[in-house]
């Protein structure tokens, strides 16, 4: 056998020069978030220059707060999405979570803590029963999630009209623990000229948890796997289908935290509301850099696609043009991410 | 097949040592398709077993039997002289069974270090957080061992060669299988140079210790390496033979069909020579022959 005898520097590797290190800035280029970092720019210079109210540091708070509602949501949905799957049902699934809280406490007088560990506890079955149900079926995400997405809507208008004769749910700001919750969910800081609403803090904690989960843990590895190619992941011992109903179940969590937020802010829960939400997450994600396909993308990138929409919802009001433009500009946005995101990953990675 | 030399006698000039990993009549069944029936395997440290079969002869279902993919359902497996049955490719793992699977079981958007390390990330401090330095480094010396130098380690899986993939792939489970390697076609897609890198790193291992199973449908290079040779044939052990029983030729052959081989080419001589009679004859009739 000829091969026995080899020589340990027969092994010593030749490098391959054919391969050249790729210099910084296209390592740079290649990250996800790089498109919309760079729309978020165009977007914040172009307010600047035709919105006069947009300068006033003052609304930095109410540009913020609408960016961390979408935020919150924005981020789970990010996770998901690299971790290969979507959820059509998050925009109802806020509304179910606040409707669920107040409607209990207030059904049953209890104190609206019950109310809130409740809900909490349903909308993280919800995100379980999505993943559960997807990976027992096979089904896409998308058909599953579609399902989730009506009959919630469906259940969400049903149970509301059935307990209060109403399409929202009755003020429960008279309640036992209301202002403790409000604290918690609804309550905000002043800082200077700007006041910031808690959940700027909610937004910015979540992104640096999951971001760090994404790069710097094993968890986030198993993500990024199971959302590239879940055969692999699975032969290699990543449990595949814990992961997926675990990333459901993140954005159950993240959909009971906006929901309380929901609540304890204006009180009440609007039964129809929620609806076409969903895609706004998505869309935050995608401009962030996540691929439909699974296996790609990040969580700070979807937070900066979250800061557009706050940025872009007020700017558009602050500028005095039709808020109706709004939804035309959701699209644009998403085709040049998309289309910029595509080049851009063409451009710098599979060279 | 009556030619198949079934169990393998010691060989007499050195004591066999005691089996790594020992399948027994082990078969498995989907439904009433039987996949695999009565393979019966015995892998040894430090040796390279060669498991040989054509396309649907139940390399795959053995594979997966003895990876942790599938269960069995007859006869018995033992690693270490202790009976196992692995629920899942993890389970398998722990127990000191690596596998490089066909299609590698590499994520094509990940990194070369994150794919290296799939499934068994190195953490570090309180918060468990993945301690990529020393990952990149280890990444970094195994892949040199193996022969390539991948100078940006953060480079997805998919910009790399076939044959970088498969060392990536090799490499990893050699890092990571503590008693057994399972090889599965590793040289199938590979070049004539880079099946050679392959077939070093197969005796490194097998050097190392390691009892190594060696799945491939060529012969030439199955003899190459191997110490121990099984042929499968429709999910059924045809030829279970050691290396000083066998000749490449032998074994070639009965890769090939042996005995039907045999009777094969002695009736396409036969057609051969009636070419110079009727030529369109002799094509209906292959063509029959084929069906």
């Amino acid at each position: 056998m000829t091969a026995t005898a080899m020589e340990p520097n027969r092994l010593a590797a030749a490098r391959d020069d054919r391969v050249a290190t790729r210099p910084l800035p296209a390592r740079l280029i290649s990250r996800p978030e790089v498109g919309s970092l760079v729309g978020a720019i165009v977007i914040f210079l172009l307010f600047m220059a035709v919105a006069e109210p947009f300068r006033n540091v003052a609304n930095v708070g109410t540009i913020l707060y609408g960016a961390s509602t979408i935020g919150i949501m924005a981020v789970p949905v990010a996770l998901l999405m690299v971790g290969g799957e979507f959820d059509l049902s998050t925009g109802v699934a806020v509304t179910t979570s606040g409707l669920a809280a107040s409607l209990f406490a207030w059904n049953f007088g209890l104190n609206v803590w019950v109310g809130v560990l409740l809900a909490l506890a349903l909308s993280l079955a919800i995100g379980a029963f999505n993943g559960w149900l997807l990976l027992k079926t096979g089904l896409p995400s998308f058909l599953v999630t579609l399902g989730t997405f009506f009959i919630l809507q469906g259940v969400n208008l049903g149970v509301t009209r059935m307990l209060t004769g109403n399409v929202a749910s009755s003020t429960i700001s008279d309640m036992d623990g209301f202002d403790s919750a409000k604290e918690i969910f609804g309550s905000e800081v002043t800082l200077g000229p700007v006041n910031l609403k808690v959940t700027v803090l909610y937004w910015v904690i979540l992104t640096s948890i999951a971001a760090y989960l994404l790069l710097r843990t094993q968890l986030g590895n198993w993500i990024f796997a199971v959302g590239g190619d879940a055969d692999a992941a699975r032969a290699v011992g990543v449990p595949v289908r814990a992961t997926k109903i675990g990333l459901f179940m993140a954005v159950g969590f993240c959909a009971w935290l906006s929901g309380m937020h929901l609540l304890f802010q204006f009180n009440t829960v609007q039964s129809g509301e929620g609806v076409g939400k969903e895609f706004i997450f998505i869309i935050a994600a995608v401009i962030g850099g996540c691929l439909l396909t699974g296996g790609y993308g990040s969580v700070v990138g979807a937070s900066i696609g979250a800061l557009i929409f706050g940025m872009t919802q007020l700017g558009i009001n602050y500028a005095g043009w039709n808020p109706d433009w709004f939804r035309a500009f959701l699209g644009l946005m998403l085709l040049l991410a998309t289309i910029v995101n595509l080049y851009v990953k063409r451009k710098a990675d599979l060279r | 097949m009556t030619t198949a030399i079934i169990g393998s006698k010691p060989a007499t000039d050195h004591p066999e040592p005691p089996p790594l990993l020992q399948l027994d009549n082990v078969g498995k069944s989907y439904g009433n398709v039987h996949a695999l029936r009565g393979v019966t395997l015995n892998v040894r440290q430090g040796e390279v077993t060669c498991v040989l079969g054509d396309n649907g002869a139940g390399k795959s279902t053995l594979i997966g039997i003895i990876s942790g993919l599938h269960d069995y359902t007859e006869g018995a497996m033992q690693l270490d002289g202790q009976p196992c049955r692995f629920a899942s490719p993890r389970v398998a793992q722990s127990s000191g069974i690596a596998t490089v699977y066909q299609n590698l079981a590499l994520v094509p958007l990940m990194s070369v270090w994150r794919n290296f390390f799939l499934g068994n990330e190195i953490r570090k401090g309180l918060l468990r957080t993945l301690d990529i330095k020393r990952m990149k480094r280890i990444c970094d010396e195994e892949l040199r061992r193996m022969g390539i130098v991948i100078p940006d380690l953060d480079r997805p899986v998919a910009s790399l060669s076939g044959g970088q993939r498969q060392c990536i792939a090799i490499a990893r489970a050699i890092h990571f299988g503590a008693k057994v390697i399972i090889l599965d076609e590793p040289t199938a897609a590979l070049g004539v140079k880079q099946s050679g890198v392959v077939l070093r790193y197969i005796l490194r291992a097998r050097d190392a210790g390691l009892g190594v199973i060696f799945i491939t449908h060529n012969p030439q290079h199955a003899y190459l390496v191997g110490d121990h040779f099984v042929i499968l044939k429709l999910g059924q052990v045809a030829l279970d033979a050691r290396r000083a029983e066998l000749t490449l030729a032998r074994l070639t052959t009965e890769m090939a069909g042996g005995q039907e081989l045999e009777e094969l080419s002695a009736e396409l001589r036969g057609e051969t020579g009636q070419r110079d009679g009727s030529d369109t004859r002799t094509g209906a009739r292959s063509e029959q022959e084929e069906g």
